[in-house]
């Protein structure tokens, strides 16, 4: 039961909201203490499993130099432009396309997408300008923050979901060889097959979510609408200061 | 098996990166903390170019050393915007199109690589590590458009030095969470933690009962993963404790129906907590969110009841399959 600290440590750590980097440290060393380890070979143990998880931060690190060079030089500005020619583009409907594509792809043992490669690039731009070609102006700062963590989440949901579903991913081999360890032999045609209703509702979920996403923008869009009337365009950027400046970030 | 490039190899190259963005920020004379979290970068970056040449108690306390920096708050984003939306949308006018070219070089060359790379080999040498496919393939396949980047924008080096030294510095010292869970997740291990969570599910819960056994093992790969951040690790030790016994043994449900709803009540868990960084707080610092758990914010009621339509049907399913 004494092990169990390490939880209570996280737990606490961040109701308290400290540091997140220093919470986990503490949660390991005090878990590692209270298991009878040395202090050194509980740091010891850090610089191990932070060497061997090195994988983690290829993505993110080699990814990014290009992503800075391309956004420098417009590539939002180019996915804003062409999602405004696209008629009936709604911020939920370029999430769903791009949900449904990856987590197909991911089905068919495919990996297409990530957070920094696809979805910060392409996948949020293009969905907020469908939501500001809509509002026919900027985009208030609550909407805006809303899009970019909803495609955030929907790069998740499709991968998580739609993994699962190709039999050579990592997920099924790691289940194939749990139960090889346990003497036995299960098919992973199995264990590929059944994931599909889930992976279908995670996919109508998602959908059901976007809708209302895109009726609040609509909603948003009405009102905008609603309070320029009367007013000059001029008057109208100064009621909403605040977007009209992150517009220009 | 020998091969001929391995994730080594793309250590380096990232390790050159950060060390990059370490001398940006050493540089830059108006940075908040330029000595602090230019030494907290270029410790990032030691870890990737002499990770495996030193003991891993050096470095574990480089890792204790970045910590302190981050949460005595010496690490600071210096990046300031470099351009304008004027100045980018002038430059969208001129590339247009041609723009995202390397954008779709990186998934493009990702797919191509991972269906061919791993089966190139010159008699027993192979091209690549067999076992690392996928991320070689990533690795290449972002070098392949970093030049086509340089290429179609004609850019100069400071450029991509400056743009992703801005970017890395926006996640900030969140780059360092994922590595850390999973280091935390593997101290867990160690310590029994697994087993006396799944413990403590089979000993206070009916599991006579079918339906319990399916909710008992969901929710246990629920809420371990939560706390491990990582639906891999509870995978082997809830289904030995719980599943095993309960819905195979006990009730004679077909494991391998289980196993894969089981994972995916995992994945639940996985978006539900902050401890899955990769996939829930580097996000929210890339995207620039105030709130860096906004994003698990936000999957919680997707995942509440992704988790109960799962649940339900891996009760129907693996009782009759």
């Amino acid at each position: 039961m004494l092990s169990l600290i390490g939880i209570l440590v996280v737990v606490v750590g961040f109701m308290l909201r400290l540091n997140t980097l220093l919470v986990v440290v503490l949660a390991g060393i005090v878990t590692g203490l209270v298991s009878g380890m040395s202090f050194n070979a509980i740091v010891s143990d850090f610089g191990k499993f932070f060497i061997e998880n090195r994988y983690m931060s290829l993505a993110i690190a080699m990814t990014l130099p290009v992503i800075g060079i391309l956004e420098r030089y417009g590539l939002k500005e180019q996915a804003e432009k062409i999602i405004k020619r696209v008629k009936n583009a709604t911020a939920g409907r370029v999430m769903l396309t791009y949900l449904g594509i990856r987590e197909i792809s991911a089905a068919v043992g495919l990996n297409i997408g990530g957070h920094p490669q696809t979805v910060r690039p392409l996948v949020a731009p293009m969905s907020e300008a469908a939501a500001k070609a809509k509002i026919k102006g900027p985009l208030p700062e609550k909407l805006s923050t809303e899009i970019k963590t909803f495609a955030a989440t929907v790069e998740n949901t499709a991968w998580f979901f739609g993994e699962d579903i190709f039999i050579a991913t990592g997920a099924i081999l790691l289940m194939k060889g749990f139960f090889e360890t346990q003497g036995m032999h299960v098919g992973v045609w199995n264990m590929a097959f059944w994931g599909i209703p889930t992976a279908l509702s995670a996919f109508i979920i998602s959908w059901f979510r976007l809708r209302r996403l895109d009726r609040r923008i609509s909603q948003a869009a009405l009102q905008v609408a609603h309070s320029s009337e009367g007013h000059t365009v001029e008057a109208q950027a100064k009621d909403n200061p605040e977007s009209a400046d992150k517009e220009v970030d | 098996m020998p091969y001929i490039l391995g994730m080594q190899f793309l250590y380096y190259l990232i390790g050159v990166i950060v060390l990059v963005v370490a001398g940006q920020i050493l540089l830059d004379r108006n940075h908040p903390k330029r000595w602090t979290s230019g030494l907290f970068w270029f410790l990032f970056a030691m870890t990737f170019i002499i990770g495996d040449k030193v003991s891993h108690l050096v470095i574990g306390y480089m890792i204790l050393a970045m910590v302190a920096l981050s949460a005595l708050g010496q690490v600071k984003n210096g990046g300031r915007d470099t351009s304008t939306k004027e100045e980018r949308l002038e430059k969208a006018n001129w590339l247009k199109g041609k723009l995202f070219i390397p954008a779709l070089m990186i998934p493009v060359f990702t797919v191509i690589g991972t269906l061919t790379l791993g089966h190139i080999h010159f008699g027993k040498w192979h091209l690549i590590d067999t076992t690392q496919v996928t991320l070689i393939s990533l690795g290449i396949a972002a070098i392949l458009s970093f030049v086509g980047a340089m290429v179609i924008t004609k850019a100069k080096w400071q450029v991509p030095a400056r743009e992703g030294s801005r970017l890395l510095q926006s996640v900030g010292w969140a780059v360092l969470l994922p590595q850390l869970l999973a280091t935390l997740g593997g101290i867990f291990a160690a310590a029994g933690v697994g087993k006396v969570v799944s413990d403590l599910v089979g000993d206070y819960l009916p599991t006579t009962n079918a339906f319990v056994a399916v909710l008992a093992y969901c929710l246990g790969m629920m809420v371990f993963t939560i706390i491990m951040g990582n639906a891999f690790a509870a995978f082997a030790v809830i289904t030995a404790g719980i599943g095993l016994p309960f819905i195979v043994q006990m009730h004679g449900g077909n494991p391998g129906i289980m196993a894969a709803l089981g994972m995916f009540a995992g994945y639940c868990g996985t978006l539900m907590t902050p401890m899955a960084a990769n996939f829930n707080i580097v996000p929210a610092m890339l995207f620039e969110l105030e709130d860096q758990n906004a994003v698990v914010k936000k999957q919680i009621p997707s995942a509440i009841t992704i988790f109960i339509v799962n649940m339900f049907l891996m009760y129907f399913l693996v009782y009759h399959f």
